[in-house]
């Protein structure tokens, strides 16, 4: 495909590699955190890890939506879709997702809830339209990117006067977890990891543009980098970081250009500023509760709010006490030093969210990586 | 609400233009979820290809 297969070229990835090699100080150690999970399987993917050098570490980053949704919300939503009225639509990667007591929306489904994957936004809008007797619900989850969609099958069931459409609202924001990792007081329980500079997201970046970064390159003084998807932007975005590393800079740098303008997709935030409002504060996996991380619709919309026509009330549930989630979703831990990692959790029976999504760092581990540990370990 | 049909490698989706209202026919875009977010400049793409190329070419002159 045009503008995908020419950033994977593996010659033009080795040369590059060669010329990491050649721009680290070898007395060095270089921490670079990817937030996104779209770079995070990227990364073991293409086994971009076997390529750099030892002293460049990658620490993969809580960027994955389904990752860093708590269960707490995931049981509401089980409860809603409980509820007999109710039509639950979902986007396909939640339904695998462990809840409280083992529980999924697969499961749920599959003892009758009436549970409905769409791909997108306006699909739940048509299901409301086309079957006026039940409430369909749309269970919402995402960055900056999914929000936008939201925001407009929101505007569009108003515009229909559709009055049997909600929407369970789970949108987090990229900016204060990034701001909560690297300053959050209660990290202390989980260690705080050491970060030299970030890969910024590349979808998430083509909406709010590269302009909210600036904070964190200038108040933490740490580099950015805004990458696109493919190896060889990740590993150019690498060499961009560890240039800004040796020359002392912090600054805002846009690798993904051909996608990514400086003040985003203006239409898209607009639509977003129209439907929704901060939460005060939101809970994340992994991460606790952040300050202003989360949205939810403002009172003019509060008609097709699912938490207030529904009364849905957040009850925090406990993960699994042995899954390292948490600590991995900081970069703290990698997924082979969780115990169940591997054993009783792997992609066809998940126990923590790392392991649910392809953009988890267990899964993309346990899928790409786990040969090589095999081989490190041989003699 | 303007839509458009976009190839990805062969398959061919319906995709939502709301938030790209100036993509037009033949222009590569961003699509995440069923919504355009982007287009992809070719120039712009032209030029991180040239400039990785020279990245690779100097380490590979120095080695």
């Amino acid at each position: 495909m045009k503008y995908v297969d020419e950033y994977r070229d593996g010659r033009l990835a080795r040369s590059l590699a060669a010329a990491i090699a050649r721009a680290v100080d070898p007395s060095a150690d270089y921490h670079f955190m990817e937030f996104c999970g779209g770079h995070t399987h990227a990364i073991s993917r293409y086994g971009l890890e076997d390529v750099l050098p030892t002293n460049v570490r990658m620490i993969h980053g809580p960027g994955c939506p389904v990752c860093v949704l708590p269960v707490g919300r995931l049981d509401a939503a089980l409860r809603l879709a409980g509820r007999p009225e109710v039509t639950l639509c979902t986007y396909g990667d939640l339904m695998r997702v462990p809840a409280s007591h083992g529980m999924t929306l697969l499961r749920a489904k599959a003892a009758g809830a009436d549970i409905r994957i769409v791909y997108s936004t306006l699909d739940a809008v048509r299901i409301a339209e086309a079957e006026p007797d039940r409430e369909v619900v749309f269970f919402a989850i995402g960055f900056e990117t999914t929000a936008p969609p939201t925001a407009l099958a929101i505007r569009l069931a108003a515009a229909k006067r559709l009055t049997n459409f909600a929407v369970f609202c789970n949108h987090v924001l990229t900016p204060p977890a990034i701001q909560n990792i690297l300053e959050s007081p209660d990290v202390r329980a989980l260690g705080r990891v050491r970060v030299d500079g970030f890969i910024g997201p590349a979808h998430v970046s083509t909406v709010i543009g590269t302009e909210p970064y600036a904070f964190f390159a200038e108040e933490f003084e740490k580099p950015v980098v805004v990458a696109g998807f493919e190896p060889l932007d990740v590993m150019q975005a690498i060499l961009m970081l560890i240039a800004q590393v040796n020359e002392g800079r912090h600054e805002v740098e846009n690798q993904y250009v051909r996608a990514v303008r400086r003040d985003g997709n203006s239409k898209a935030k607009a639509d977003v500023a129209e439907i929704f409002e901060l939460r005060k504060s939101f809970e994340w996996r992994g991460l606790g509760v952040v300050p202003y991380s989360g949205l939810r619709l403002k009172e003019a919309y509060a008609a097709y709010d699912a938490e207030r026509r529904f009364g849905i009330a957040y009850v925090p549930a406990a993960d699994n006490p042995a899954c390292e989630c948490g600590a991995i979703l900081r970069g703290v831990k990698k997924p082979t030093e969780c115990k169940l990692f591997g054993t009783a959790c792997t992609p066809d029976t998940p126990m923590g969210s790392c392991m649910v999504s392809a953009e988890g760092a267990c899964a993309a581990h346990w899928t790409y990586g786990r040969f090589r540990d095999r081989q490190r370990r041989a003699p | 609400m303007r839509l458009g049909r976009v190839d990805f490698g062969g398959v061919v989706k319906e995709v939502n233009l709301a938030f790209l209202p100036e993509a037009d026919i033949g222009d590569f875009v961003v699509v995440h979820v069923g919504y355009a977010l982007a287009k992809i400049d070719p120039e712009e793409a032209r030029r991180t290809l040239a400039l990785l190329a020279e990245a690779g070419a100097a380490a590979e002159a120095a080695s």
